[in-house]
């Protein structure tokens, strides 16, 4: 199985590729590990004039500190990501997300920045970036800017990129100090992937009752969501079995779900449910009061 | 498009078509047909091989992209006419029945062990959830696997072929 034929080049610089990419068009993908953009290659859906190798730009690999947040290089690789200690430490929602990719292989060669721009349906990252409340950094011809994560996902392999805007980095504000979180995930046994992926994070106060949540849902729909509805229905509240249920079946508010050989509509919709009951609990469970 | 890397420690310059896949290039290039092509999806893992210490899957990288490496693949794993200490072991924990999954799983061991020297169960199963066995239940290969742990700690190194039945009496 191959990829259509193509012509490759290697940027040494975001800028080179950048040009890169404004020479090409539409007609040009970026690539860096691959692991997304290579299988649909191979499937024919996607049949690139030009691949321009971004692999091996170091200013876009690593973690840093900046200013509160955490920036993380768009190349980092899913096993940097769910190894690296300041991640594992100060947003171990994603380092968890990070490490429930794939399979080792996968995680060895892939990359956030990949995953992200990407924006597969049924991708784990999304539910973590939007209940992180990330922010997706992108530079191109104009310059750079950060879109929020709400901002980002728009549609089926659809994100607010520009054709010739490169993700450059994730910036993630660092949770709470005692924050709780949780990444439950419905994986195919095959791939990996996410069939329902729901991500949490949640603050309590000193009364145990919810200062702040966050929920985002990966692989249930076209697009990955926050649910807006669940978290109000939870903030102010003290978590009982009652109030977690209610907040839950919230969770679709709108939505449609995908049907197809993974699962019917109403099998998603249940999962999503279940799921995103199990991450509220768990969440809370290792929240810290106040 | 020019290429040069190291495979099994000696260096290759090759022109490849810029679609050509790694393990396209290993097997058809240079004859090291251990890397075996399985899904074509980077599902069932039979194609890993090291790259840079990494385990990867050779069916979903361009050779291209693996200009400047180093890659190693089970005829490298160890000298020839030798058996590293986790080929040795699946041989003698019966780590494989038709042996189309075992270059990869032997590979994914290597690396898992770099990481970890002493794994529990479950993080050798979840250490080798990209690589799928078709015959053996994984049961064996968990052996295997704990079995090339302890010999490694204990200081094994790769082994002459003939010495098989004495590794196994021990």
């Amino acid at each position: 199985m191959n990829p259509s034929q193509f012509a490759y080049q290697r940027a040494e610089s975001v800028e080179e590729a950048i040009a890169l990419l404004e020479e090409h068009g539409e007609n040009a993908k970026l690539i860096a590990g691959g692991h997304s953009l290579l299988p649909i290659m191979k499937l024919r859906l996607a049949e690139p004039e030009t691949l321009v190798d971004i692999g091996h730009i170091p200013e876009l690999r690593g973690v840093r500190q900046a200013d509160g947040e955490i920036a993380i290089g768009a190349l980092t690789t899913h096993h940097q990501i769910a190894s690296a200690t300041e991640v594992r430490s100060a947003v171990p929602l994603l380092a968890d997300t990070a490490a429930r990719v794939g399979d080792r292989q996968v995680r060895n060669r892939g990359t956030i920045g990949g995953a992200v721009a990407h924006a597969d349906a049924a991708a784990d990252y999304p539910a973590a970036i939007l209940a992180l409340d990330a922010s997706i950094v992108a530079r191109g011809p104009q310059g750079e800017r950060r879109i929020p994560a709400r901002e980002f996902f728009l549609d089926f392999l659809t994100t607010a990129l520009q054709p010739d805007e490169i993700l450059t980095e994730i910036l993630i504000s660092r949770p709470a100090e005692g924050h709780g979180w949780s990444y439950q995930k419905l994986a195919n046994q095959a791939s990996g992937y996410a069939i329902v992926g729901v991500g949490v994070v949640v603050a309590l106060d000193g009364q145990s009752a919810v200062a702040d949540v966050r929920v985002g849902v990966t692989g249930a729909a076209a697009v990955a969501w926050r649910a807006e509805a669940t978290e109000t229905a939870l903030r102010g509240q003290r978590l009982d079995d009652g109030v977690v249920t209610a907040a839950a079946d919230l969770v679709d508010g709108g939505i449609d779900f995908l049907d197809d050989l993974h699962g019917s509509a109403e099998y998603r919709r249940r999962v999503t449910r279940g799921l995103t009951r199990r991450a509220i609990v768990e969440a809370a469970g290792r929240a810290r009061q106040g | 498009m020019p290429i040069a890397l190291t495979v099994n420690g000696v260096e290759r310059r090759a022109e490849v078509e810029p679609r050509t896949l790694l393990v396209q290039y290993l097997r058809n290039e240079l004859a090291l047909t251990g890397a075996h092509i399985g899904c074509e999806t980077s599902q069932c893992g039979a194609c890993t091989v090291l790259m840079d210490g990494q385990a990867v899957k050779s069916c979903t990288i361009l050779a291209v992209q693996a200009d400047g490496a180093a890659v190693t693949t089970i005829e490298g794993l160890a000298p020839v006419g030798t058996l590293h200490p986790v080929q040795l072991a699946f041989w003698n924990e019966h780590g494989l029945q038709c042996g189309f999954c075992t270059p990869g799983m032997v590979l994914s061991t290597v690396a898992l062990l770099a990481d970890d020297p002493d794994p529990s169960e479950e993080s050798i199963r979840h250490g080798l959830e990209g690589n799928i066995c078709r015959c053996t239940g994984y049961h064996n290969i968990v052996r295997s696997v704990q079995t090339a742990a302890k010999n490694l700690a204990a200081g094994a190194t790769p082994e002459p072929l003939s010495s098989r039945d004495s590794a196994q009496a021990r």
